[in-house]
């Protein structure tokens, strides 16, 4: 891990770069095709294009809560020092991801269901999954010590990951009004191509964006970390020298 | 044309979502990038700073030397 961690950060910029190009790309071919060229499903009509919007959002918010508890759990072993980085950039790319699921599903909910919002389990395990990214973005801000909140972040995050089965699953253990998942690892998916492959390239575009934003936070917490320490010397200095003035 | 926008009457909950869920990532992303801009120029204008005071520390040190051999 820690050779691939010194490779990312020596092309970072690199990376970044095709990254943000390859979003770019993926998000505009995905649009294009999922509002112009995609059908209308023959029971939902145009409603089904919200498909391609909270579909992708909904499952970049359960990869980027894996994200972050893997890389708690390597933070908590004590082994890998970008590990609460990647955490911390981590959760609130993940939380805009769940709030984007939350919202668009509630405006797909309205016309089809009747209802903004039912507690129904999918949608309640959802919902939770937000509390717990809003938590860990409060907790591990919480403290003037960054390695304090860097931990306790970790062990909510945690904790937190009983929460991803259980929304994945929900949808099979409860009589739920959310539909079942349409694309399974076992069975062939239950939807038509011309709608699963815009699915697809909009799933690819969340996740390029997901790699960008991730590349960029970490840039931006790993200055963060640079700037505290050269405070902390900087006030050093100072203290020593008006020590030695003061004599 | 009209008919696209209109999106078979649900066009305000079919484009909210879209310009939620676009505007969102633009968003963030916007405040991301100018939070490490806003870092790195912080970083430098400590780099800056610190050799600044390297150097003045440098002269000074000097500066009580010469007296001293006077």
């Amino acid at each position: 891990m820690h050779f691939f961690t010194k490779l990312a950060l020596r092309h970072a910029r690199a990376l970044l770069w095709w990254s943000s190009a390859l979003t770019l790309v993926l998000l505009v071919i995905g649009l294009v095709w999922g509002l112009f060229f995609s059908p209308a499903d023959y029971q939902q009509g145009e409603m089904v294009r919200i498909l391609y919007i909270h579909a992708p959002a909904a499952w970049m918010g359960l990869f980027a809560y894996t994200v972050m508890a893997v890389a708690s759990a390597a933070s908590l072993m004590g082994k890998y020092p970008l590990a609460d980085i990647v955490a911390k950039a981590s959760s609130p790319v993940g939380a805009l991801f769940t709030i984007i699921c939350l919202v668009t599903g509630a405006l797909w909910g309205k016309p089809m269901w009747g209802a903004y919002w039912v507690w129904d389990a999918r949608l309640t395990s959802m919902l939770i999954l937000l509390f717990l990214y809003l938590g860990h973005i409060a907790l591990v801000n919480a403290f003037d010590d960054y390695g304090r909140g860097a931990r306790a972040g970790a062990i909510l995050a945690l904790i937190g990951f009983i929460n991803i089965p259980i929304i994945k699953f929900s949808v099979d253990w409860w009589n739920t009004l959310h539909q079942p998942a349409s694309i399974t690892r076992v069975a062939l998916p239950a939807m038509a191509m011309e709608m699963l492959l815009p699915l697809l390239v909009m799933g690819l575009a969340f996740k390029a964006y997901y790699v960008t934003l991730l590349l960029v936070r970490i840039q931006s917490e790993m200055a963060a970390v640079q700037v505290r320490a050269s405070r902390l010397t900087q006030n050093n200095w100072t203290q020593n020298n008006r020590r030695e003035n003061g004599r | 044309m009209d008919k696209f926008f209109s999106m078979g009457g649900y066009a305000p909950f079919i484009w909210s979502s879209y310009g939620i869920g676009i505007g969102g990532l633009v968003v963030l992303a916007v405040i991301s990038v100018r939070t490490l801009r806003a870092r790195e120029r912080e970083l430098q204008f400590i780099g800056t700073r610190q050799k600044k005071n390297v150097i003045n520390n440098t002269e000074s040190c000097q500066g009580e030397g010469t007296i001293h051999e006077s």
